[in-house]
C-alpha cells in the first residue's frame, strides 16, 4: 500500500488523538481551507462531490498539478455522494466495466491509509439473490464472465445463502423463494461523507483550492475553447476544465453549448430505525427490486430501482417507497415490524447503456465525468483518477478509452442494463 | 383534447380520456420533439435522434402513455422539479 499523500496536513493517528485529548482537542484545525478563489488556475474542476474531489487529489498526486480549483455549488459531497447507499462492488458483466469498477474497488481497499482518513470500508460481501433456476443461470453467466477476467465472485447454493443470511424467508412457496445467489466477498460498504472529506483534505494539503457555495453560471468560450467560468466571484480562468456534476451535467453542458445523452431521474433510499447487528452482508434481489445492508449505527439501509419519470426534484415519491419496502419485507418478513426513520432522493444521470461517460466533451479542453447513473459512489476513486488523467494529458487512460461520448455514434455501447437493482 | 391548468391530486395523472388516474398506470415515453433523420444522415445525427433527450429543470414536453389504462399516447407539459402537469393532450400523428 502506498504511503499517505496528504501534503501539508498533520497526520491523524491514535497517538495524536490521545495527545489532543490531553490538550482539550484544540489543535486539530480545519480539514481544508476555504480560500477566496484566485482569478486564474491551471485547472478547474466543477463539482465538489466524490468524483470531483478525487480528480483534484489525483491531479495533484499523480500529475503534480496543484494549481487547481474545485468549485462546488452547494456543499462538499452534498449531492449523490451523500445520498447513495454506499455499496462498493465490481460484479459487472462487460470486460470494460469490470476493469473500471475493479480498479476502483482496489483503490478503495487502500484508501483509508492512502488518505490518512478512515473511510470505514467494510468488505462484508455482497449477495445477489436468484429466485429460480433460470435466474441462477443468469448469475452463473455473470460469475463466469468475472472469473474469466480474474475478478473474485462465486455462486452460493440455496442452503449456503440461508445459512449466511438466516433472516431471509426460507419458504419455498413465497413469492420470491431463494434459489441461490452470487457473492462477491470483497464487496462492501464505506462511509460516504468520509470519502469526500478524505479526498478534500488530502487535495487541500497538496495545494488545491476548494470553494463551496459557488455555482458556475456560464462558460467563457473563445476560439472554440473554454477560457473561464462565470461564478459569484466573477470570471475565473484556467487552461483545462473538468466537470463531475452528475445530475447537473445536462444543465452545465447546455451552458457550454452541447447536449449529452443523459436522462436525469430520481433514485431514492431510506433507513430503518437502528437494530442490533442482524445482517452481515449486502443483500440484493434485482428481480424483486430492492437491496439492503445494515449500517454501523444499526440502521437498515434500503434502496431500490429508479422512479419512473425524468426529474430534478431530489425527492422520491411515496409509490416507490412503498414498492421498495414491500420488496424488502418479502425478502425479510421479520423486518415488517420496523419503522422507517428517513427517506430521501438524489438526481442521477442515467446513460443509455448504463455505463459512464468519460472523455473529451465537444469543447476540446472541457472533460467529462458523468453518466454514472445509480452507480457512481463505488467508482469515485477511479472516476477521479481517470478524469485527472484526461485533464493532465489530454488523452484517455486505457481504462477510460471505451467510455468516450463517441460510442453513441459508433454504436460500441457497453450495455450494463442488468447491472443490479439500481447498481447502487 | 386538452386539460390545460389541471392540477391533479398527488400521485394522480390526468388522462384526457379516462380522467385522473393513478400515476402508476402511466409510462414515460420519451421526447416528442426529436425528428427522425432522413436517409444519408450522419452517425452523429442518428446518435442524437436515438439518445439525446430534452433533459432540464422546469417545464418540458414529454410523451406519456396510459399503459395500464386506455393505452392512449399523450403529450404532457410537465415540470421536472415540481412534477406538476400543466397540460395533457392526445398525441396525434
Amino acid at each position: 500500500m502506498s504511503p499517505p499523500s496528504i501534503g501539508e496536513k498533520p497526520r491523524y493517528s491514535a497517538l495524536r488523538l490521545f495527545l489532543e485529548g490531553l490538550r482539550g482537542q484544540k489543535g486539530w484545525g480545519p480539514a481544508w481551507r476555504s480560500p477566496e478563489p484566485k482569478r486564474r488556475y491551471d485547472a478547474i474542476i466543477i463539482g465538489g462531490g466524490g468524483h470531483g474531489l478525487s480528480a483534484a487529489y489525483h491531479l495533484a498526486r499523480d500529475h503534480g498539478l496543484t494549481d487547481v480549483l474545485v468549485i462546488e455549488k452547494a456543499w462538499l459531497g452534498g449531492g449523490n455522494t451523500g445520498r447513495n447507499t454506499t455499496i462498493i462492488r465490481s460484479n459487472y458483466f462487460n470486460r470494460a466495466s469490470q476493469a473500471v469498477y475493479d480498479a476502483s474497488l482496489k483503490l478503495y481497499e487502500g484508501l483509508s491509509r492512502e488518505l490518512n482518513y478512515n473511510i470505514m470500508f467494510s468488505q462484508r460481501g455482497s449477495i445477489e439473490l436468484a429466485h429460480s433456476a433460470a435466474e441462477m443461470e443468469g448469475l452463473r453467466r455473470v460469475v463466469n464472465a468475472m472469473q474469466v477476467n480474474g475478478i473474485e465472485a462465486s455462486l452460493l447454493t440455496r442452503d449456503e445463502v440461508l445459512d449466511m443470511v438466516p433472516l431471509l424467508d426460507p419458504r419455498r412457496d413465497c413469492r420470491w423463494p431463494v434459489a441461490g445467489a452470487m457473492i462477491q466477498r470483497r464487496a462492501g460498504v464505506a462511509r460516504h461523507d468520509a470519502v469526500a472529506w478524505g479526498y478534500a483534505r488530502a487535495a487541500d494539503g497538496m495545494g488545491v483550492d476548494i470553494v463551496q457555495n459557488c455555482a458556475v453560471s456560464g462558460f467563457r468560450i473563445e476560439g472554440g475553447r473554454v477560457t473561464g467560468v462565470e461564478t459569484p466571484f466573477g470570471l475565473i480562468e484556467a487552461k483545462v476544465f473538468g466537470m463531475a456534476v452528475a445530475g447537473a451535467s445536462p444543465e452545465l453542458a447546455a451552458l457550454a453549448g452541447f447536449r449529452l445523452p443523459l436522462l436525469c431521474m430520481t433514485l431514492q433510499a431510506m433507513v430503518s430505525e437502528p437494530l442490533k447487528p442482524c445482517l452481515d452482508q449486502v443483500v440484493a434481489s434485482t428481480p424483486n427490486g430492492a437491496y439492503v445492508s445494515q449500517s454501523d449505527k444499526g440502521e437498515l439501509v434500503i434502496g431500490g430501482g429508479l422512479e419512473h419519470l425524468p426529474s430534478f426534484a431530489r425527492r422520491g415519491g411515496l409509490a416507490k417507497t412503498r414498492e421498495v419496502v414491500a420488496s424488502v419485507v418479502e425478502m425479510f418478513p421479520s423486518f415488517s415490524t420496523l419503522k422507517l426513520m428517513r427517506q430521501w432522493g438524489g438526481t442521477v444521470d442515467t446513460s443509455p447503456d448504463n455505463s459512464p461517460i468519460l472523455g473529451p466533451s465537444p469543447v476540446p479542453n472541457l472533460f467529462l465525468n458523468c453518466g454514472w447513473g445509480t452507480g457512481g459512489f463505488k467508482a469515485i476513486p477511479i472516476g477521479g483518477k481517470l478524469l485527472a488523467h484526461l485533464m493532465a494529458t489530454g488523452r484517455h487512460h486505457p481504462l477510460s478509452e471505451p467510455f468516450g461520448l463517441e460510442r453513441f455514434a459508433t454504436g460500441r455501447l457497453i450495455d450494463e442494463a442488468h447491472a443490479g437493482v439500481a447498481h447502487d | 383534447m386538452t386539460d390545460a391548468g389541471l392540477t391533479p391530486a398527488p400521485g394522480s395523472f390526468p388522462c384526457p380520456f379516462c380522467g385522473p388516474r393513478d400515476e402508476a398506470e402511466f409510462r414515460y415515453g420519451g421526447d416528442p420533439d426529436v425528428a427522425r433523420p432522413g436517409p444519408g444522415s450522419s452517425d452523429e445525427d442518428w446518435a442524437r435522434y436515438l439518445y439525446v433527450r430534452e433533459n432540464r429543470r422546469g417545464l418540458v414536453r414529454e410523451y406519456w402513455v396510459h399503459a395500464q389504462g386506455c393505452g392512449l399516447w399523450l403529450i404532457a407539459e410537465r415540470d421536472t422539479v415540481t412534477h406538476l402537469i400543466q397540460s395533457v393532450r392526445e398525441a396525434t400523428p
